[in-house]
């Protein structure tokens, strides 16, 4: 296991995201530790989403701030390129792959292995697709190559492949948002084989889900967000599944509002 | 055999292999129809003569609509640069700074058009619509409603370098947009900029989380439509030794239908520099073709119409999705599916 010299992969501090009117989030204060699975938590656009495209870069948040490796970021300069070259991956829950393009160009894109003036580099990118759909996702024939189209593949091989992107471009910190959600329950089992060679590879994960079973599983934290706000980072030692599902059910049907801040 | 099915097959899913079908069938038919004229060499030349303009703007128009976006402000490019040329020629007698200024002219309008879109957010169908009247207008201020004739230019090398005859038959216009297109479909299939094109067009969320810089992007975009619409406002004006006012007007229907033609997606995306150099000829033969053989200049249209109904259903039935039934296939087809977005 490598040894981190920094204490958190991810910290913010007092984030607010409005989109026009609506307040998507509102004071987050959140952190992942560098060696740290955190399973994030929520109803139906609490704001999981939201959070994490401020984290990779995707989204500028309207107020509050944000570390990476404990370093502070310039907010208004900070890109998903940026997040990439410090080692930030995602797994989004849709909209990871673009459907008429083909897989190897999916693989590549937004970091295109390059020559001289910028073009392209085709054969070297198809190789390593290939590889990584191989050795990785461990797609067998099928006939699915990495000239295939992706909006021929099945739900559950597209997750694979953006999952297998994750896995080759190898992070200090790993987000899943909602990585299961077309799976069998095979291939659920190697999205959380992943999650726990995060973990035992000394890095960091943040995983979203709906289903508390799996989350319960592979976190070592679990952090609640509901209508914007995080209400609650409970310890795994703190808690049991059971009590954290009556907890969240509680939450939904708004009943003990203030039970566990 | 099972190698060489394999490559039947690569064959036919060669997807420009529809359009280069229709081009050799109308061909065919116009020999048909005017053996005099059409087995002969001249006809062609005078394809080679008269295309290379519209097939330089729909090359940039394929681009623009691979992105998902529209723009209608190159026709009124045409006139604009062309006056900046012809302008700067006849005041200064310089050539080559002609040639610069025209580019650039070129580049700023089409600068102009993606700060608007990118930065401000207005839809490319309103945004360069504006531009059309805007600098088409100002084209026909700066120049008081006159042609200028820039005769003068004969002299210089410039002329014989873009719009010469190569062994005194080839007009060197027709290789200069060969060329053109063969470096743009560099750009867009081998490109780190093509690719960002494919997958704004795509879908613009996908591309922004995998690290697309969309707003940049569409400005380069839109500033490379415009400078390619430069020159090819250049080749016309060289090739016509003259510029008037409304010159171009014309284009903007015929460079769109060759895009289209050539099977590049109205829905973004998906684009292709092959199909686009065919329908650009299929469009251009049309007229001249239709006319020699003496059915009457009245039908081009109609039959510009029908050649781009038979296009769309070919690249449809010829497409992807074999083994697909034929409403399947044409109701999965970019081309309808293309309608009902922008329905
Ligand atoms: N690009 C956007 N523009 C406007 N509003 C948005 C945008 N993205 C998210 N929102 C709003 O922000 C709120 C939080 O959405 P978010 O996607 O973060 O929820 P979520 O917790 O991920 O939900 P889910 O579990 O359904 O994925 C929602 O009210 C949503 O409508
Ligand atoms: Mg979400």
């Amino acid at each position: 296991m490598e040894e981190r010299s920094y204490k958190n992969a991810v910290q913010t501090v007092e984030i607010d995201m409005y989109f026009g009117e609506i307040k998507a989030l509102e004071g987050i204060n959140f952190h992942v530790g560098a060696n740290e699975v955190v399973g994030l938590i929520g109803d139906n656009g609490a704001g999981k989403s939201t959070l994490i495209k401020i984290l990779t870069g995707v989204f500028t948040p309207t107020k509050g701030k944000l570390y990476i490796r404990d370093e502070k970021i310039e907010m208004k300069s900070y890109s998903v390129k940026q997040a990439h070259n410090l080692r930030i991956e995602t797994v989004y829950q849709d909209k990871s792959l673009a459907e008429k393009q083909d897989l190897w160009r999916n693989f590549f894109i937004g970091r295109q292995i390059t020559g001289p003036l910028g073009f392209i580099k085709v054969k070297e990118e198809k190789r390593i697709a290939n590889e990584i759909m191989l050795n990785m996702i461990g797609f067998r024939g099928a006939g699915i190559s990495v000239d295939s189209k992706v909006g021929k593949l099945s739900g559950g091989e597209r997750q694979g492949v953006s999952i297998g992107r994750a896995m080759y471009f190898d992070a200090d910190l790993i987000v899943l948002d909602e990585p299961t959600i077309a799976l069998s329950l095979k291939e659920v089992r190697k999205v959380l084989n992943f999650v726990h060679q995060i973990k035992e590879g000394g890095k960091a994960c943040i995983y979203i889900s709906h289903n508390t079973g799996d989350i319960y599983e592979i976190s070592d934290r679990f952090v609640i967000l509901d209508r914007g706000k995080l209400v609650a980072s409970i310890q795994k030692e703190e808690i049991s599944l059971k009590s954290l599902n009556t907890f969240l059910l509680e939450y939904a049907h708004g009943l003990k509002e203030n039970e566990k801040q | 055999m099972k190698e060489l099915l394999s490559r039947q097959d690569k064959w036919f899913r060669f997807k420009e292999l529809p359009i280069i079908f229709v081009y050799t069938v109308l061909i065919g038919a116009f020999i048909l129809a005017a053996p005099k004229v059409f087995s002969g060499y001249r006809i062609y030349m005078s394809f080679l003569q008269t295309i290379p303009p519209q097939l330089v703007l729909a090359l940039g128009l394929t681009l623009v609509i691979t992105a998902g976006e529209i723009d209608l402000s190159f026709s009124a490019v045409v006139a604009f640069s062309g006056f900046v040329f012809a302008y700067t020629f006849r005041t200064f007698g310089t050539p080559w700074v002609a040639f610069i200024l025209a580019l650039a002219s070129g580049a700023l309008v089409g600068f102009v058009n993606g700060i608007l879109i990118a930065r401000i957010g207005v839809p490319s169908i309103m945004a360069t619509l504006a531009a059309q009247f805007f600098w088409s207008g100002l084209t026909v201020q700066l120049s008081g409603g006159l042609s200028w004739n820039i005769k003068a230019i004969k002299a210089h090398f410039i002329h014989p370098l873009f719009v010469g005859r190569i062994g005194g038959i080839v007009p060197a216009q027709s290789l200069w947009a060969l060329g053109l297109a063969v470096l743009i479909w560099f750009i867009l299939n081998r490109h780190k900029f093509g690719e960002s094109i494919l997958f704004i067009g795509d879908n613009e969320e996908v591309a922004r989380v995998v690290g697309v810089n969309v707003e940049a992007t569409k400005i380069k975009l839109f500033t490379l439509n415009g400078l390619i619409a430069g020159f090819g406002a250049v080749l016309l004006t060289l090739e016509m030794i003259n510029f008037w006012t409304t010159q171009g007007a014309g284009f903007l229907l015929p460079v769109m239908a060759a895009v289209f033609i050539g099977g590049t997606s109205i829905a973004g995306g998906q684009g292709s520099i092959l199909g686009t150099f065919f329908g650009a000829y299929i469009i251009g033969s049309l007229e001249a073709g239709v006319v020699a053989s003496g059915i009457g200049g009245y039908w081009t249209r109609m039959t510009t119409g029908l050649v781009m109904g038979a296009s769309v259903v070919l690249n449809i039935v010829l497409g992807e999705g074999k083994g697909k039934s034929l409403t399947q296939r044409l109701r999965n087809s970019v081309f309808v599916k293309g309608l009902r977005k922008a329905g």
